[in-house]
């Protein structure tokens, strides 16, 4: 990758951050969450309803027959209205803020203007949805019912209705038209557990690293390497380290994780002490 | 881990400051999560006390980190907690019952009477929909037709007998002989169709409030035609009835939910000094607000209409019932109330 190419990556992924500013006067930087996530959100959500749908649909028929009146059949529309209905709305009010869709991909709903979400906002932008989903299907629905609709006239009122549907994909903040008239929108809230300190182990018999060996790489390699030991893949530790030992002109002379996670705590030392004195180095193309 | 001594470490290290902080980390993450699947109940006082302190040492930690570390994991570890933290710490002030109480005695009422105007414009397009298709099928009953699709009248048309007719309305030989067990099975259809419609209507809105005035002018089309048959057969005052006992409350949340759609269109076209996102989405608050009460208001006329209509046979008590819900709905939303000045 270039320095261009870097640059960009970066400016990327702060396009995506909000500022959000706690009472206490800490920005949390929230992310907004891509379309793709939502919607394998709404999709995990809409498998769940119609499992759900599926067992208490097999329920009631099955009382149906052993109760006769009716009463089956109320039961069944009601809890069928109400498990659509209510599904996102339910979820969306508990603490977490998210559907079990929206759990599993790790996003939720916040209030745009950092204010507690309130009912009404999820009452908004979850009824809201019914038009969504609902419009596209309902064009091809008159579409296929009524023969005097060309088959243009019925792509045109299909492709408007999506451009409804799809509006998330047009603005930059991804919201559905829910999202903007309830005044919210759905950020990444998933949960990362705290790994051990790598950098923290006691250093025995570690290999020792001049300045200049040091000073070729900047925060963003160093966050690499990162990843890769804590993946712990012999394959890619192998074909990294064999990378830096090019780069910096040693010979092999040592197990490659040893290597590896001696260059990693030297050189975390090395640009954190350099934050502390002001000096943030985001990549190797950053003058040192 | 084996544990490092002070004195190897240099006066600030990032790996001392975890060892420092971590056990505050895992403390707030254990109280979060027992916050979480247990609710606020659950925890001791003890408990309570320490999720504030917790809270602002995480907050605190977090800054430290971002300025001092360069550990992707601990970073994004902090950065998830704090957000996690953030949003229940401040996240709920009331009790479920203390907020459903407080919407029902002045949230819903309130919002209702703030879109009075809107009311009004979408009770009198439903108004000039049933005049229109009134007027129309009154002078040349075939229009009747065009307005009421056929499996819709169920046989109620210009051809019918007065006899029959009359037997729709649940008066004369064939009403009596009808079963009544399907009543509560028609009612609760009645109620998730109505819903369903009604949410349409309201969420049509943003479109400059245009289809939702459409749809309601329809509704009112309907109604007109139905009506103009009816009265030309001399039925009018019992097909009044028959309307009314369920009408003033399905047809008052009808408009209701139109008005809800007709508010957040009119914010997106004519915003005033906010900025068009911060009004459409201070018109969705108020409107969300509406619609649950319009929910609430169908299910009521789907119990009225399934039961009572089909119970209550003399037109005179369905006018009195229908006239009854109507004055307690005026009443619940428009006598203003002390709340209003706070």
């Amino acid at each position: 990758m270039t320095a261009a190419a870097h640059a960009k990556l970066r400016s990327a992924q702060a396009r995506k951050v909000r500022e959000f500013v706690t009472p206490e006067g800490v920005d949390l930087q929230l992310r907004i969450a891509s379309a793709g996530l939502r919607f394998g959100a709404l999709v995990v959500d809409f498998v769940i309803i119609n499992l759900a749908l599926l067992l208490f649909t097999l329920l009631m028929v099955w009382i149906g027959f052993a109760v006769k009146g009716g009463v089956a059949e109320v039961v069944w529309m009601l809890g069928a209205f109400l498990l659509r209905t209510f599904w996102f709305i339910g979820f969306e009010l508990g603490s977490r803020a998210a559907t079990p869709g929206k759990r599993m991909m790790g996003i939720r709903v916040v209030a745009r203007d950092g204010g507690r979400l309130t009912a009404d906002a999820v009452v908004a932008r979850n009824l809201i949805r019914e038009l969504e989903l609902f419009l596209p299907l309902m064009m091809l629905g008159v579409g296929a019912a009524e023969d005097m609709v060309s088959g243009w006239t019925l792509l045109a009122g299909v492709i408007w209705s999506l451009t409804l549907s799809l509006f998330l994909l047009f603005n930059r903040d991804r919201m559905r038209m829910g999202d903007l008239i309830a005044g919210t929108w759905v950020v990444m809230a998933e949960r990362a557990k705290l790994d051990s300190d790598i950098a923290a182990e006691a250093e025995a018999g570690a290999i020792r690293f001049t300045d200049a060996e040091l000073a070729v790489y900047g925060i963003y390699e160093l966050q690499e390497l990162e990843r890769i030991l804590r993946a712990r893949d012999p394959r890619a530790m192998r074909e990294v380290a064999d990378t830096i030992r090019a780069k910096i002109g040693r010979p092999v002379a040592e197990e490659d994780d040893v290597f590896l996670l001696s260059y990693y705590r030297q050189l975390k030392a090395r640009l954190e002490r350099g934050l502390l004195f002001g000096k943030r180095r985001e990549d190797k193309y950053a003058s040192d | 881990m084996q544990p490092v001594s002070a004195a190897e470490l240099p006066a600030f290290s990032t790996s001392r400051f975890r060892a420092e902080r971590e056990a505050d980390w895992i403390a707030f993450d254990l109280l979060l999560t027992k916050l979480e699947r247990k609710g606020a109940a659950a925890l001791t006082s003890d408990e309570l006390l320490q999720l504030p302190i917790l809270y602002r040492a995480t907050l605190s930690s977090l800054s430290i980190a971002r300025a001092t570390s360069l550990d992707k994991a601990l970073l994004g570890h902090l950065e998830a907690l704090s957000i996690r933290g953030y949003f229940l710490v401040y996240g709920v002030r009331e009790t479920r019952i203390s907020r459903i109480r407080r919407f029902f005695r002045y949230d819903w009422p309130a919002a209702v009477r703030a879109v009075w105007k809107e009311t009004l414009i979408i009770a009198l397009v439903i108004i000039l929909g049933a005049l229109t298709s009134y007027a129309l099928v009154a002078s040349n009953p075939e229009w009747y037709y065009n307005f009421v699709p056929e499996e819709m009248s169920g046989g109620r048309d210009p051809h019918a007998t007065v006899d029959y007719l009359q037997s729709t309305l649940g008066h004369g030989k064939a009403a009596a002989d009808e079963q009544n067990s399907g009543l509560h099975v028609f009612a609760t259809y009645l109620f998730t169709h109505n819903s369903q419609v009604s949410i349409l209507s309201f969420a049509l809105g943003f479109a400059f409030g245009v289809p939702t005035m459409m749809l309601e002018y329809y509704q009112g089309i309907g109604l007109g035609a139905m009506l103009a048959l009816f009265s030309g057969k001399g039925l009018g005052v019992d097909f009044g009835g028959w309307l009314f006992i369920h009408g003033t409350t399905e047809l008052f949340a009808a408009a209701l939910s139109g008005a809800a759609g007709l508010r957040i269109g009119a914010a997106v076209v004519f915003p005033g000094a906010r900025g068009r996102l911060e009004a459409a989405a201070d018109a969705g608050r108020t409107a969300g607000k509406v619609m649950i009460g319009v929910i609430l208001m169908l299910l009521v006329a789907g119990v009225l209409e399934g039961f009572g209509r089909q119970l209550i046979t003399d037109t005179m008590l369905r006018y009195a019932i229908g006239t009854v819900m109507l004055l307690f709905w005026l009443a619940y939303y428009y006598i203003p109330r002390r709340e209003d000045v706070a």
